[in-house]
């Protein structure tokens, strides 16, 4: 069981979901710089949070581009479990993986603080191992989380159960005021129609230990690691 | 050959006096580059020369002391092999002129000092003061400041865990922008910037040199007036993204043992690097600026050497080590150019294209620098302003009217809305997060976890130096006890006016004199820190502020303590006295406009065991909650126990006797003595919390339980505060928030 972190120049969650994965699962995990050309024979890729390049043009717009995305695109195609965390989400629509795009806040400030997400779909790999309807209290941290897609986009993602977290409140309902940043429908995370990518603006990596506040992040990754263990994506990996 | 006259000498902020040692030192006139060189060297902020021999006088060993003052920062052991290396550093001038870049290059500039040790910053926190903000200039100041801080933070990736924020008019045309990193290192692998083996090759790394920030260090040595706003292009932008690649590759490099050393070139920039890297190390750095690489073209080699541009650093490598070196920083997208190499006479040798330019013995720009004793005299205001009179003050406001003014007072207030804007958890150690008490990082890979705070009540300061200073200290470390941290380490940021007036001198160097004895007597070394003066607008000076980081180390991570109330029926425990002292409190800066007084009364030894408590309190896993009683007294402090978890309270105290009639319950509920904590524990642990208080000579008084949803404080029985948790919270939630509601604020601007 391997999770590899993709590092693109100013990631900075890189670390973060390396520690979950090895020193709080126990899995194996690998650092993978954005030139390489192999994903190190992941079962999981995590592409993490932070300021890819710095975010000086478009969140995610220039990471895309990273000679490792050819990697990832062929890992997911091929049907494995690729989650895309903050940064990482913004990269994955820039990279046409998931569609849409973030918008600056609402606030038009960025915001670090602990929202209820909804679990809205479980047969994705990151989600199968959550009740239908869990109410996790994970932290955001980010100033471009405003989701939004063209109207027929998002009744798509509706139709499909594409959308995975929706922000709410403690009662898992999705209202205005818990809705931190405007996204549409109160988006937080989504999939692709494969539904094995795996997109979400809150940070499950940061709610992995109860000292840190909250452990109802874990869950995601461990839903992986049944998943993987249970052979969902053996012929994924090479 | 420009001529240095007169004029050119003031332009460069150096004395005809100055300039005779300079002439004197080299054995002939300088060239200009030489003067920029020297002038950037001797300016208050690189030479410390008005302070530095009352700082000398600050204790700076002591049993867990690994680096003191001198080096990039400080450090300290915390077990387990590792070093906590940290400081702070004043960003005041730039931020004033240039909010948001001021702000960003100043979190840019101290993170840079904490890696360059070779630490992995973990944690920053800030100390900012500004006017008021009523006042549209400082709403603008300070979204500016705060915008900026997160910016950089942000971005590089590491978390703004704590801090606090001041309000007074004193700041309005000066605000201070102080910021503290603090960085993990293994103890023994502790990098220091110092030049060695000649014919080693220099290197010079990062972004290029532009002609941004030039003189910065000697804008940072005048006092601002109306002209100031022309200085901007002395401000540097920072770019977070090419630190955040730096700090990784340098982290990279300093694993190899290619690197003999290395300094970060924040002021005065490459000069200051150059010179005191070979002085460090006993020998002489000599480069060629037409090696430097440069953003602009026809930079002349006095611009090169005195650009500020931001997210530079300068290397030492072992000679026939370079490919390795440079392959690291290829690895990043960073460019790392040969521009020199070590020498063995100590000087600093400027070429440009190979004709020298600039050669000058290291010692006349570091240790030889000038040094002054400046005259002090004892500031006439001092004795006015500690005459108070609160019989004169009439009859004071009923106590819960005054609680709702204090907790809607911006000093009071929640600083959610500024903590929010920050990310204060990425690298996930954060296990106490802002507005929870002291910030608190866990070490990973140890037990531990470190608590910081960052401290300063500058009224204190302003009336009583000495015993300001030293209230600070004590602050600074009962917070980091409060959460169950041994206080182990110290950095200063000494915010003042014009050391060049005598007034401002004596308050200077009686508050380090506070300062310093404060530290012994609570076993606090002191490893670093920085110095800002000149915070002067129009010939009027800041209110003298000597903030105090400290750090403190808990043992058991998992035995943390906030500030939060965490279950109903818990026992409140009040450690310490209530007395007669609303000396300088925000009571009377609130309800009446005044800072006058004398500050609270201060007993080092109380103080030293009430931390004890604290800590053995915190460790033996007793104490479940443990907040100090800062700005807005007792009453504030039960407040803001009761706000997180959403519980109330119900306390009765002794009321104080008071000197002036009818101000015992305003003193009782609100004055601001020192040595006290609000500590809640359950009720089978009040008992021992009691023994452990007695057998310290600690007063421990039991006032009341958690638990309502109402925040109820009696006086002997009576209720004069009765207000609904939901009310009281809203109120102080909202205060800060307010202003920075559109339509309101444009309302403001335009009834103004």
């Amino acid at each position: 069981m391997k999770f590899a972190v993709v590092v693109f120049p100013g990631s900075n969650c890189d670390h973060d979901a390396y520690h979950v994965a090895k020193d709080v699962l126990g899995a194996d995990a690998a650092f993978v710089w954005h030139k390489d050309t192999t994903l190190a024979g992941a079962d999981v890729v995590v592409l993490p949070g932070g300021f890819a390049h710095g975010d000086y043009l478009r969140t995610g717009a220039i990471a895309r581009f990273s000679p490792v995305m050819q990697e990832v695109k062929k890992f997911a195609a091929a049907g494995g479990p690729v989650i895309g965390i903050c940064n990482g989400f913004q990269v994955l629509t820039e990279a046409g993986l998931l569609p849409g795009a973030m918008l600056r806040n609402r606030s038009l400030q960025y915001q670090c603080e602990h929202v209820y997400v909804k679990v809205e779909q479980t047969d994705t790999p990151f989600t199968l191992a959550c009740r239908p309807g869990q109410v996790l209290r994970i932290p955001i941290a980010h100033g471009e989380g405003n989701y939004y897609a063209e109207p027929d986009a998002i009744e798509r993602l509706e139709k499909n159960r594409q959308v995975i977290f929706r922000y709410t409140d403690a009662a898992g309902v999705a209202t205005e005021n818990a809705n931190p940043n405007g996204s549409l429908n109160n988006i937080a995370g989504l999939c692709n129609e494969a539904r094995n990518v795996v997109g979400l603006m809150p940070h499950p990596e940061r709610a992995c230990e109860l000292g840190l506040g909250s452990a109802d992040g874990l869950i995601l990754f461990e839903s992986v690691v049944k998943a993987v263990s249970e052979g969902a994506f053996a012929s994924v990996r090479k | 050959m420009a001529v240095i006259d007169h004029q050119v000498l003031e332009r460069h902020g150096v004395t005809e006096e100055e300039y005779g040692r300079i002439v004197e030192m080299l054995g002939r006139e300088p060239s200009l580059t030489e003067l920029g060189i020297f002038s950037v060297m001797w300016s208050e902020h690189c030479s410390y020369k008005s302070s530095r021999v009352h700082l000398k006088t600050l204790p700076t060993t002591g049993r867990r002391v690994l680096q003191g003052p001198g080096e990039n920062a400080g450090a300290v052991d915390i077990g387990d092999g590792l070093a906590a290396v940290f400081k702070i550093e004043s960003h005041n001038h730039p931020s004033f002129i240039e909010p948001y870049q001021g702000a960003a290059t100043g979190v840019g500039g101290i993170i840079r000092d904490i890696f360059t040790m070779g630490a992995r910053p973990i944690a920053l926190l800030n100390s900012l003061r500004f006017g008021s903000l009523d006042e549209p200039i400082v709403r603008r100041t300070f979204a500016g400041v705060v915008a900026g801080i997160a910016g950089y933070g942000n971005s590089i990736g590491i978390p703004t865990v704590g801090g606090e924020i001041g309000f007074d008019e004193s700041y309005t045309g000066n605000p201070l922008v102080n910021v503290f990193c603090l960085g993990i290192a293994k103890a023994d692998e502790i990098i220091k910037a110092a030049a060695s083996g000649a014919g080693n090759p220099v290197y010079y790394v990062g972004a290029k040199t532009g002609r941004d920030g030039i003189h910065g260090a000697t804008m940072a040595s005048a006092e601002f007036d109306e002209k100031s706003a022309e200085k901007r292009p002395a401000v540097q932008v920072g770019d977070p993204f090419m630190e955040k690649l730096l700090l990784e590759a340098c982290l990279e490099v300093m694993k190899s043992d290619a690197l003999v050393g290395i300094q970060d070139m924040g002021a005065a920039g490459l000069t200051c690097s150059t010179c005191e890297m070979g002085s460090r190390g006993g020998v002489g750095v000599e480069i060629d600026v037409a090696n430097v690489p440069q953003r602009e073209t026809g930079m002349t080699p006095y611009e090169i050497m005195l650009s500020e541009s931001q997210e530079r650093m300068l290397l030492v490598v072992k000679r026939g080590r370079e490919a390795e070196v440079e392959r690291i920083f290829e690895k990043w997208d960073l460019h790392a150019v040969k521009v020199g190499e070590v020498t063995t006479d100590e000087r600093l040798r400027v070429k440009d294209h190979g004709k020298v330019v600039a050669d000058i013995p290291n010692r006349a720009l570091t240790d030889e620098a000038p040094v002054y004793r400046r005259p002090m005299s004892e500031p006439a205001y001092i004795r006015e302003v500690q005459q108070l009179s609160l019989a004169a003050l009439g009859a004071p406001a009923p106590a819960a009217d005054v609680f709702r003014r204090l907790l809607a007072s911006p000093n009071v207030a929640s600083k959610r809305w500024v903590y929010r804007q920050y990310d204060h958890m990425v690298r996930t150690n954060t296990i106490v997060v802002p507005g929870m008490g002291a910030g608190t990082v866990r070490v990973k890979g140890t037990k531990r976890a470190l608590a910081l705070s960052v401290d300063c009540n500058a009224r204190f300061v302003y009336l009583d130096p000495f015993r300001g200073a030293q209230l600070a200290v004590a602050e600074a470390s009962r917070n980091v006890a409060c959460a169950g941290g041994l206080p182990i380490g110290a950095t200063n940021c000494l915010n003042f006016g014009n050391p060049e007036k005598p007034e401002i001198m004596w308050q200077f160097a009686t508050a380090v004199a506070g300062m310093g004895a404060a530290c012994r007597a609570l076993d606090v070394p002191i490893t670093g820190g920085n110095v800002s003066l000149y915070n002067e607008t129009d010939g009027n000076a800041v209110l003298p502020t000597p903030t105090l980081g400290v750090v403190g180390l808990i043992e058991d991570a998992d035995r943390v303590v906030t500030r939060a109330f965490k279950a109903a029926g818990d026992v409140v425990i009040l450690l310490g006295d209530n007395r007669d002292e609303l000396g300088g409190s925000e009571y009377l800066k609130v309800m009446h406009g005044l800072i006058r007084g004398v500050p609270p009364s201060l007993d080092l030894d109380r103080e030293r065991a009430l931390q004890h408590v604290l800590v053995g309190g915190a460790a033996a896993g007793i104490i479940r909650s443990a907040h100090d009683c800062a700005e807005g007294g007792l009453a504030v402090t039960l407040a803001e126990s009761c706000f997180d978890t959403g519980l109330g309270v119900e306390a009765n105290v002794a009321g104080v006797e008071t000197a002036a009639k009818g101000f015992s319950d305003i003193a009782t509920v609100f004055a601001e003595s020192a040595s006290r904590v609000v500590v809640s524990v359950a009720p089978e642990h009040a008992q021992d919390l009691i023994s452990r208080a007695s057998a310290a000579a600690v007063p421990a008084t039991v006032i009341g339980r958690v638990g309502g949803n109402s925040i109820r404080v009696s006086i002997d029985g009576r209720i004069v505060i009765d207000e609904s948790l939901g009310v009281a919270e809203q109120i102080w939630s909202s205060a800060i928030g307010k202003y920075f509601e559109p339509r309101k604020a444009i309302a403001q601007d335009h009834v103004r």
